[in-house]
């Protein structure tokens, strides 16, 4: 018999644009149990599911969802993090929809299940329940080799908690002082709360992984001395690295941020609790954010959130070239961010304080396609106008750090500056060193970071049983 | 938690805090810096290395009270811990023989001019060492500059300890009268600035130790961006050393001002917090 298909999809409540635009709290507030089970029961329950294919860490998505109307936690939560150790993050930033969700059979009616909604609500379930949910059974093989993790970003954690529960050794080393990597510096609050993140690093450290924190490797050990001090592998994840600014005149003015420092000072170092916590931050009055990511739409959200009266995206192209999510503008538009498109900065202007005042802008048309396959943006002459700012932040994205690139040798690098690695098992030029995440792809999103992490624990756990 | 092994009080405002870290006191090299934290809620700032000891796995930094962190750190004891302490962060001092080599610095900066002054003798250089300071009352170090120096020059603002002036007078007379190879200027902003305006006329390379703001200090913010040459260079992994006469040296003040009315609101906050724990007995 086939199943009766419902296309209602359940909405997830959220604060209300006018409230949440004043606060740091978690904007999308998650299904109740009533919810989570409405939509679980939702899934076809394909015999051949596609959502999976669509799953950089192939969660097994149909099995824990059935779990779930079956008001199964227990089963869900062991389910899911057979595959994922970090649902919690998954479940609030994976862009399900050009993932799991593009694949489900409903998606062909525009209501696939929502399956993000359903991993954020087993693992806070986990969270809710610490007492009852099952304690991730670790197999142990004897004989396990040493591996160090540089970076405990989502590729770092993912890797080190594979290889743990192959039975390895693993020592992650993080060059600032919380583990998490862009999951505490870059994602603010309101979009991913720190407590979720910190709950899943220890998930991870109770595997067994050891943290090393304020180890920034390439200064206090070289990749090589890891592997001299006795480290069988090493797989380096340690980030996106240094940011891109727009090489426009002004552009070192006070109160021109790049948005890796915008976004450190406020959800790392807690500039929004200023001067309870001591780093400060410009709470800007008139902001104008660069570029068109998710990266920006978080830049705009937090400058909103610290009390500026206008934020302005600007950006070069137009809306659907815009490389952030869907649901991540739609939320900046909700709460006011002021969209100016087809605008390209062209100088930034300060006060005689050497403060930021203004910044002059043309405006750009739309031409042939370029490499990226999108439309090339092309400056119209004669429009240049200024908009009033007392705050910039640049989010173009990021370059490689040179740090570990030019202290280890042999290791190739590609044409970006970005350490070569292969795809499907993140192996570099030396022997015994892998990398995965944005230092091997460039800025990319945390669960492709994650996928190139599975992928490396299990060439890395091949190459070390192949050599005992 | 990095363990304070000992604490020594240079001046009422500069303190000296030899720290249990024997990580970075395996890489230390002289002209590199360290990232401290003292507590949860506290600010990342860059402290440079003045000493390690890799045998006792210490890093030795000095500091001068100017603000909520660095108040905050001199409340911390011997045997007290803080609570990050990152590095060897930045290059290292480029060392190599270059026949003689003028060390001058400024203020607390004293003690971070000494790992170089003892390299560069080291690397075979005649060193010849410049040390200024305010008033008698905030010389510190002058035996341990002078035993890693060939010849020590002291100055004060006010005349009143040794030679009267700026550190810039002896240093401009050094030029006159011997063949310099190499000029190190460590110290305040405005004390580097005028050591590159006086070697100039004289082209003789010299190199400063830049101190912007910082936060994470490994490349990843820009907040410590300077512009060198015309370029724009991060102080935290292209330097902290830089061609003074390169240096962007208006830019350079203006950023360092960028959050003067956050750092009273700050060190307001903190004065209180702060008043009652200060015990150096």
């Amino acid at each position: 018999m086939p199943k009766k298909v419902n296309l209602n999809r359940v909405p997830i409540p959220k604060q209300e644009p006018a409230a949440r635009k004043k606060n740091f709290s978690e904007v999308a507030l998650g299904y109740g149990e009533e919810e989570a089970i409405e939509e679980a029961s939702r899934c076809l329950q394909c015999p051949k599911p596609t959502c999976k294919d669509g799953c950089p860490v192939n969660v097994d998505i149909p099995e824990f969802i059935e779990a779930v109307r079956d008001r199964n936690m227990v089963e869900a939560v062991r389910i899911l993090k057979g595959k994922n150790s970090l649902p919690g993050i998954c479940g609030r930033v994976c862009p399900q929809e050009t993932q799991c969700e593009e694949r489900c059979a409903l998606a062909k009616k525009g209501a696939p299940v929502a399956i993000g909604r359903l991993e954020r609500y087993v693992a806070d379930w986990e969270r809710a329940h610490p007492e009852l949910a099952a304690k991730q059974e670790v197999d142990y093989v004897a004989g396990g080799r040493k591996v160090a993790v540089v970076g405990s970003g989502p590729a770092g954690l993912t890797c080190a908690a594979d290889l743990v529960k192959m039975g390895h050794e693993v020592t992650i080393f993080e060059a600032l002082h919380v583990a998490g990597g862009v999951l505490m510096y870059g994602i603010p609050e309101f979009r991913l709360p720190k407590q979720i993140v910190q709950g899943e690093v220890d998930y991870v450290k109770s595997l067994g992984v050891e943290i090393k924190l304020d180890h920034v490797i390439g200064k206090i050990a070289t990749a090589d001395e890891l592997l001299e001090s006795g480290y069988d592998a090493v797989f380096l994840a340690p980030g996106a690295g240094a940011p891109m600014f727009l090489s426009i005149p002004g552009e070192n003015l006070n109160n021109v941020y790049s948005a890796n420092e915008f976004l450190t000072r406020t959800n790392l170092m807690k500039a929004y609790l200023f001067p309870r916590w001591d780093t400060p931050v410009k709470r800007g009055r008139r902001v104008a954010v660069f570029g068109g990511g998710n990266v920006a739409m978080d830049a705009s959200r937090c400058a909103l959130r610290l009390g500026a009266e206008e934020v302005y995206v600007i950006y070069r192209r137009s809306k659907v070239e815009m490389p952030a999510r869907l649901e991540e503008r739609e939320n900046a538009e909700e709460e006011g961010v002021i969209f100016r498109l087809l605008t390209n900065p062209k100088s930034f202007m300060g006060d005689e304080q050497g403060r930021v005042r203004a910044v002059e802008c043309y405006e750009m048309e739309l031409g042939e396609p370029d490499d990226s396959g999108r439309r090339r943006p092309i400056r119209k002459p004669g429009t240049e106008h200024s908009i009033e700012i007392d705050t910039a932040i640049v989010a173009l994205g990021t370059r490689p750090n040179p740090i570990i690139p030019s202290t280890t040798e042999g290791l190739e690098l590609t044409r970006w500056g970005t350490i070569r690695a292969d795809e499907a098992t993140g192996r570099t030029s030396r022997d015994r060193i892998w990398c995965g995440g944005d230092m091997a792809t460039g800025a990319a999103t945390v669960i492709s970071a994650m996928g190139a992490g599975k992928r490396a624990a299990a060439d890395i756990d091949a190459y070390l049983r192949e050599k005992r | 938690m990095y363990r304070v092994l000992a604490r020594e009080d240079l001046t009422p405002e500069i303190h000296l805090f030899r720290v249990e870290a024997p990580g970075v006191a395996r890489k230390a090299q002289a002209g590199q810096f360290v990232i401290v934290r003292s507590d949860e809620k506290g600010e990342r700032i860059p402290l440079t290395i003045a000493d390690w000891d890799e045998k006792e796995g210490s890093v030795t930094v000095v500091f001068m009270e100017v603000g909520a962190t660095t108040r905050k750190l001199s409340c911390v004891n011997a045997g007290e811990a803080i609570l990050d302490f990152v590095g060897p962060l930045g290059r290292p001092t480029e060392i190599e023989k270059f026949g003689t080599v003028a060390c001058v610095a400024g203020g607390f900066a004293i003690a971070t001019i000494v790992p170089i002054a003892r390299a560069m003798r080291e690397a075979g250089n005649r060193v010849v060492s410049i040390m200024g300071f305010r008033t008698r009352d905030l010389v510190f170090w002058e035996d341990r500059l002078g035993s890693v120096s060939d010849e020590l020059i002291v100055s004060t603002d006010d005349g009143s300890y040794k030679r009267k002036g700026l550190v810039t007078e002896p240093l401009k007379e050094l030029l006159q009268n011997t063949r310099i190879d190499r000029v190190i200027a460590i110290g305040p902003t405005v004390m580097m600035k005028f050591c590159s305006l006086t070697t100039k006329p004289f082209h003789v390379k010299t190199i400063v130790s830049l101190n912007p703001i910082m936060v994470d200090g490994t490349g990843m913010c820009g907040c410590c961006r300077v512009s060198v040459g015309e370029e724009t260079k991060f102080a935290c992994v292209d330097g902290p050393d830089f061609d003074g006469h390169e240096v962007d040296w208006d830019l350079l003040m203006s950023r360092q001002r960028a959050y003067l009315e956050e750092e009273k609101e700050a060190s307001a906050f903190w004065e209180a917090a702060c008043s009652g724990a200060k015990n150096h007995a």
